[in-house]
């Protein structure tokens, strides 16, 4: 009974989902306000298809939060961190401490205690990252001045959760109701210790991470099964939050930090892709469950009371960025579309609510009522978007020069990617990298990554043939893929791949003999190298200099003998059913290039036709 | 004694007969340096810095080479390009040549009479290879008349060895013209 409804309410929340989704879409205002009606929809205040468990499920999901602030740390190298300490440090603290601030002041003067008040500010200041990510990713927006900015703040913002989690208890009113989750090992603790416990944890996660995943995942890697590493990818994730969770602790500190001491391991793109999928039906079913225990008859009991507080928070917060913008000198257009942007309150407050529930910082009612609003706030983001973009925006667009920053505020984005690196995207990645072109390289020999990392290349392990990885590598930056990987079916499913997601990406390919490459030919690719090739010939030119030929000369016959089989390739490709005419073809060509080679080198009188025209690997 | 540098560009020595006898009469001394340039850059990626080196350390530089086209195989044209460069060659502080001779060995398939006023090419030799001249006068070198062997799809095995001897007495005197 129970497993069959477990199935019907998955049935429920995934077509749900599947619906409201696309439509949302479709109106240009995100998937986000599309997870928030179908939940609204399910819940029980609509259909009522799901509902008591609304709260569990919120519970459940939140994982999905703590699965994004895996991946934001995985994504937070230190010298990202560097390179946008300025914005990082001044746009995102103040306007942390500005609308925490603001809020403080005007929860006192509704009669809030100070304490409250505090927890208020903080949890009103955050914005969410997955929704104004989302949208900035969806309209390419990520590079342009705004989408810097915006970054910055969400990225401090995200890293303010773990300090605030750690001063709520602080701000407890002493009426502490017990934690629901009730698991926490710590609690009979006096609070000093409580900190040097969690102290502790922190550290030993951090030398954990640093010391011991990555010879660990080395390891599992060497299994050479995908299914394993992306379990151990969920393990990593979930070990952390219950260990977090056992010292009463949030999981997203815990998993954030695990991140980011991960950031520069060269599992970093295949973790970040594994996770990926988990993390976004996660969070779908977190923005989901927020819509299905949205309090709709609180909402339309107060209906002006609770618009009142969503539009004021709305206000506050884009008028405190505006204010910022103007600060730090962004232009206009730019700046009114960060401050709409990260108008919103973010998804942590949800968790933020929930844990200060806990703690008796607010009652029931207040929470019900500023759950609404916030789930309100996220809901209209899209809307004013939609309508800033459609009037002022176009308008100041039309009106200011086009500026592009020449900043950048993303991951891997090298104008080239090698797949293998093998002995062949070897000695290409070591050219580029000589003459200053920026790679970004896939492996997927565990050994080989670790060997090639202890001399000073950035290389990554991972599936080359998972178009998500590409994609966390940097794949849409760049100009050329390199497919360099050693059997040839991963190598054509590769490409594949690639030229379904991105038809106008260059493909350059390596092949192992004359058939590989046919089959690359047919595929559409038309840079095509086989492996052995140019060596063969090499070493040929070599003998022909040791049997007394001069360098130039066998320079010459080296380049007509490339130049011909060039030639031949492409003349025989369409050839290479008929296996007769083929043969035929082939030898024909050969005797040809045979009399050229001879009269070139002036030994026309020693030719032999026909002599060894059979070699001809067929 | 003056030390010497042969520069010999010819992309087909193998077919040259000429030029190979040319070599041969080249006299065995510690003085004189031969690199054969098609054979040590095949693909015409010029060591620039190596080139520059061994003309430092040359008093007399000699290029030998055939007369293609009224002027010089293309290796030798790359070399004067890369080789010579603005500020070390030529230009200001460009002192690195001065003084050294300039000097070529040049066979060519006409006949001396064919590169007269009245001959095939209506030119004299000397006028062809101003461009050289005005390469050496620029790089502050002291240019010398070329020596010339002409004709030479005509010589007989005598004349040869005729030429031979010319050339070699050629090269001694060069190694003997500082001394004293």
């Amino acid at each position: 009974m129970g497993e069959v409804n477990f199935f019907l309410q998955a049935m429920i929340y995934l077509t749900s989902a599947i619906i409201m989704v696309p439509i949302a879409n479709r109106l240009g205002l995100g998937s986000v306000l599309g997870y928030l009606v179908a939940g609204i929809v399910i819940g029980p205040f609509v259909f009522g298809f799901v509902g008591t468990e609304g709260k569990d499920l919120l519970h459940f999901a939140e994982f999905g939060v703590v699965m994004m602030l895996f991946a934001i740390g995985l994504e937070l190298e230190l010298n990202l961190l560097w390179r946008l300490k300025f914005w990082l440090l001044g746009l995102g603290g103040l306007q942390l401490l500005l609308t925490t601030v603001f809020v403080f002041l005007f929860s006192i003067g509704f009669q809030f205690s100070w304490k409250s008040s505090l927890a208020l500010g903080f949890i009103l200041s955050l914005s969410s990252t997955a929704i104004v990510l989302q949208t900035l990713k969806e309209k390419g927006l990520m590079k342009s001045v705004s989408g810097q900015a915006s970054f910055s703040i969400l990225l401090f913002q995200d890293m303010a959760v773990i300090p605030i989690l750690a001063i709520f208890p602080m701000l407890s009113e002493g009426e502490q109701i017990s934690n629901d989750h009730g698991h926490s090992l710590v609690d009979h603790l006096p609070a000093y210790q409580k900190t040097i416990v969690v102290l502790f944890v922190v550290i030993g996660i951090i030398l954990i991470g640093r010391y011991l995943l990555s010879p660990l995942f080395r390891m599992i890697a060497k299994s050479g099964s995908r299914e394993i590493f992306t379990g151990a990818s969920l393990l990593l994730v979930i070990a952390i939050s219950v260990l977090m969770g056992s010292v009463g602790v949030s999981a997203a500190l815990g998993t954030f930090l695990a991140g980011v001491v991960l950031a520069s391991s060269e599992f970093r793109h295949e973790l970040e892709s594994n996770i990926e999928p988990f993390k976004g039906l996660l969070l779908g079913l977190f923005f989901l469950s927020v819509g299905a225990s949205m309090d709709i008859p609180v909402v339309m009991s107060n209906p002006t009371k609770i618009i009142g507080i969503v539009f004021g928070i709305i206000f506050l917060k884009a008028i405190v960025l505006l204010l910022l913008g103007f600060l730090f000198k962004l232009p206009l257009d730019q700046n009114l579309y960060m401050s709409l942007a990260l108008s919103q309150v973010g998804e942590f407050s949800f968790v933020l609510f929930g844990y200060s529930e806990g703690l008796g910082i607010f009652d029931k009612e207040t929470i019900v009522i500023l759950v609404a609003c916030v789930a309100l706030s996220m809901a209209f983001t899209p809307i004013l978007l939609l309508l800033y973009e459609k009037t002022i925006f176009e308008a100041l667009q039309s009106k200011l020069p086009k500026k592009q920053s020449n900043q950048t505020v993303q991951k891997e984005e090298n104008p080239v990617i090698i797949c293998g690196f093998g002995r062949f995207g070897n000695m290409v990645g070591r050219f580029l990298r000589s003459n200053g072109i920026g790679i970004t390289i896939l492996d997927y020999d565990a050994d080989r990554v670790e060997m090639l990392g202890r001399f000073g290349f950035k290389v990554f392990f991972g599936d080359a043939t998972r178009i998500e990885l590409l994609e966390s590598a940097g794949l849409e930056h760049a100009k050329v893929l390199i497919a360099a990987l050693d059997h040839p079916e991963k190598q054509q499913e590769l490409i594949r791949n690639v030229k379904h997601h991105y038809p106008n990406l260059n493909i350059v390919a390596r092949a192992g003999d004359r058939e590989e490459a046919y089959e690359l030919k047919e595929m559409g690719l038309s840079y095509i190298y086989r492996e052995t090739r140019e060596t063969a010939v090499k070493l040929g030119g070599d003998v022909l200099k040791i049997l007394g030929t001069r360098s130039f000369t066998a320079e010459r016959a080296k380049n007509l003998f490339l130049t011909h089989d060039d030639e031949t390739f492409h003349e025989l490709f369409a050839l290479r059913k008929d296996r007769v005419q083929y043969i035929s073809l082939a030898k024909q060509r050969n005797s040809e290039l045979e009399r050229l080679m001879f009269v070139d080198v002036g030994k026309e009188d020693e030719l032999e036709l026909d002599s060894w025209s059979e070699m001809e690997r067929m | 004694m003056p030390k010497i540098l042969i520069l010999l560009f010819h992309p087909f020595l193998e077919k040259s007969k000429a030029n190979q006898m040319l070599l041969d009469s080249v006299p065995v001394s510690e003085s004189i340096t031969l690199r054969d340039l098609y054979e040590i850059y095949p693909n015409f990626t010029i060591d620039v810095k190596l080139e520059q080196k061994l003309l430092m350390e040359h008093d007399v530089i000699l290029f030998q080479h055939p007369f293609y086209w009224y002027s010089c195989p293309p290796l030798m044209k790359q070399w004067i390009d890369f080789v010579l460069e603005d500020g070390w060659a030529y230009g200001k502080n460009g002192n690195f040549l001065k003084d050294k001779k300039w000097i070529q060995t040049i066979t060519t398939g006409g006949t001396e009479l064919a590169y007269s006023k009245e001959g095939f090419h209506g030119h004299l030799m000397e006028e062809f290879l101003l461009p050289f001249r005005r390469t050496a006068e620029l790089c502050k070198m002291d240019y010398q008349s070329p020596f010339l062997l002409q004709g030479t799809f005509q010589l007989k095995e005598g004349e040869f060895q005729k030429e031979s001897i010319r050339y070699r007495n050629f090269l001694l005197f060069l190694l003997g013209a500082n001394h004293g």
